[in-house]
């Protein structure tokens, strides 16, 4: 985190949309593994009642517990609810809130830290010494902490994750619009005679958001192990609506019953982990040119 | 030594007083009637203006803000909604619990960590290199509980090796690490990640500087080369990003200890949580805050240890 907020030093950074970045970001390939993945959790999330095969929330008790089988690919839980389609439709709220929380995030954290930077002084100050005092907390205890007091629903939840995403975006905007804000194109925009708005968020901004695009790629990985983590310990949107780390939980209390019920759901969270962290490497990779080529 | 320490103990005595700031606007911005929230809407107006005044509620801000500061100030968090305890009491019952799982994680990071990066820099793009990359990508996706869950399936329900309910109060000191092994290597696998990764590309950096060759120019064996002159340059943001880590090993010693159902402060914040015990919660923020501050102070310090440079700045 704190190399990507100091001013940008030589050699100069690699622009994620020129072609040569594509190229080096490709030829790893951890970038587009974890693309395709990505691409493809979103697809069935979004399709969930077509890919579903059962209604996540049908219980049927003669077929409780049963282990995975041809009909129950991921088997049945002590309600007789299919895992598989539960783990389906628990994408949704998952992904949902992870994509909603770090884009709430990104959006205020990056607006108050280019503010921060350009103008510089007392608010500077100020945003910067709240900035580190934000970012000493955990961010896992920050987040439970938040929804602990304001009650666990969906809105307080991407809420709560919103806000502990904040102080992070602040910090990569304000340290790449100081670098910015001293190179030749910010005086030219004065020159002309541009408002501050215009010079801060037409040319400043496009010119740091390959930052915030690799900060974000990795902070989506957060957003979305916070919501599962807060759901597992009972944090999350309240039961019987399926989310990832509230399935795992449920599992998880009936731990001795069968191993099914914990393992498929955990394997969803690691599998988008990683996809996330493959990403989220291969942009930074790309950006930096002393990267291995 | 003792004016470096001095100065950077000075240091943190304003971050403490913002941190301690936030945990109080934190609790209480509690939307609605926080003793509604506690009590339940049911709850007489009597009964909820008896808490408003054992709260300290009925107060203004100010005063609130006062009584706060000074009880921490006399190391008192108050007493527990539910039990009436002191929870300074509470705190201590459980906090060794706490610490021996985050120190025992922190020595499985840099044991398991730093041979790893040191070899997966030797042997660049070697199968090393790569189980290396695998394994600390691995480390920095699994969430805690899920690794957790993974481990307590397979060595404890399965293989049965390790005791599924935690023995961490046994008074038999073997019984005692049998029940550490698996929370600790769990909470540590996400360390052996950053430091296997710092270690990696700081080894990698350090082989191709000037004083590299010259040693080997000099005739100096590898291993003396690599564990001696290049992996000591490499110790500082090594140290850097377990100081900066330990926040997110804290965050995660309050799962590890719910999968792996240990006393620690992590049950407490769930009890706290389960029971609405604002008062718990609040003392129990106050332990983190404090443990966050000390875990920034001791990084620095060890700073100062690991090259004497810093000390002299």
């Amino acid at each position: 985190m704190s190399d990507a907020a100091a001013p940008a030093p030589a050699p100069a950074k690699v622009s994620l949309a020129a072609p040569s970045a594509w190229r080096r970001a490709t030829r790893s390939g951890g970038l587009v593994v974890g693309l395709l993945l990505v691409i493809g959790m979103i697809l069935v999330a979004a399709f969930a009642p077509q890919v579903a095969p059962y209604d996540p929330d049908a219980q049927d008790v003669l077929l409780n517990l049963v282990g995975p089988t041809a009909d129950h690919w991921f088997g049945t839980d002590a309600f007789g609810r299919d895992v598989l389609s539960r783990v389906i439709w628990g994408a949704r709220i998952s992904l949902f809130v992870g994509f909603v929380a770090t884009m709430a995030g990104v959006v205020f954290g990056t607006v108050v830290g280019v503010i921060s930077g350009y103008y510089g002084g007392k608010v500077d100050k100020a945003i910067t010494a709240a900035t580190d005092v934000l970012l000493s907390f955990p961010q896992l205890i920050m987040g439970l902490m938040l929804v602990a007091v304001l009650g666990p629903n969906l809105q307080n939840l991407i809420l709560a994750i919103a806000i502990t995403a904040v102080p992070a975006f602040v910090r990569v905007a304000r340290g790449s619009t100081l670098a910015m804000k001293e190179r030749d194109f910010v005086d030219a925009c004065r020159a002309l005679g541009y408002g501050d708005l215009r010079i801060m968020f037409l040319h400043v901004l496009p010119n740091i958001m390959d930052e915030v695009v690799v900060m974000a790629s990795l902070w989506l990985a957060t957003a979305i192990r916070t919501e599962a983590t807060l759901s597992f310990i009972g944090l999350g949107v309240p039961p019987p609506t399926a989310t990832w780390g509230g399935i795992v939980r449920e599992g998880f209390d009936n731990l001795l019953d069968g191993w099914w019920l914990s393992v498929f759901p955990s394997l969803a969270i690691l599998l988008v982990m990683i996809a996330l962290n493959l990403i989220g490497d291969g942009l930074r990779d790309a950006t930096d040119p002393r990267a291995p080529q | 030594m003792l004016r470096f320490v001095a100065k950077r103990l000075a240091l943190a005595i304003p971050t403490l007083w913002a941190v301690l700031t936030l945990v109080f606007v934190l609790v209480r911005i509690v939307p609605g009637d926080p003793t509604i929230v506690i009590l339940g809407d049911q709850a007489t107006p009597a009964a909820r203006e008896a808490l408003r005044q054992r709260l300290g509620l009925d107060q203004p801000l100010w005063s609130q803000y006062w009584d706060f500061m000074v009880q921490i100030l006399h190391g008192d968090l108050g007493r527990s909604l539910v039990t009436n305890r002191p929870i300074v009491d509470d705190v201590w019952a459980v906090l060794p619990f706490t610490i021996e799982l985050t120190v025992a994680a922190l020595i499985i990071g840099v044991a398991m960590g730093v041979p790893l990066g040191v070899l997966a820099a030797r042997k660049r793009d070697g199968f090393a290199d790569w189980f290396a990359r695998l394994f600390s990508l691995a480390g920095l996706s699994f969430p805690a509980f899920v690794s957790g869950i993974l481990l307590l399936i397979a060595f404890a329900v399965q293989l049965r090796w390790f005791p599924v309910i935690s023995t961490a109060n046994a008074t038999d000191p073997v019984e005692r690490l049998r029940a550490l092994v698996l929370p600790a290597f769990n909470l540590g696998l996400i360390m052996v990640a950053y430091v296997t990764r710092v270690t990696r590309s700081g080894m990698l950096k350090a082989l191709g500087e000037d004083y590299i060759r010259t040693a080997r120019a000099k005739g100096l064996p590898q291993r003396l080369i690599v564990w001696r002159h290049a992996l000591r340059n490499v110790l500082i943001p090594i140290v850097t990003v377990i100081g900066l880590y330990l926040g997110v090993l804290i965050g995660n010693a309050v799962v590890t200890e719910i999968v792996f159902n240990r006393p620690g402060l992590g049950k407490l914040i769930v009890t706290a949580l389960n029971q609405r015990d604002y008062a718990l919660l609040q003392g129990l923020m106050v332990v983190s805050a404090f443990a966050i501050v000390v875990a920034n102070i001791l990084t620095d310090l060890t700073y100062g240890l690991v090259d004497p440079r810093v000390k002299t700045q």
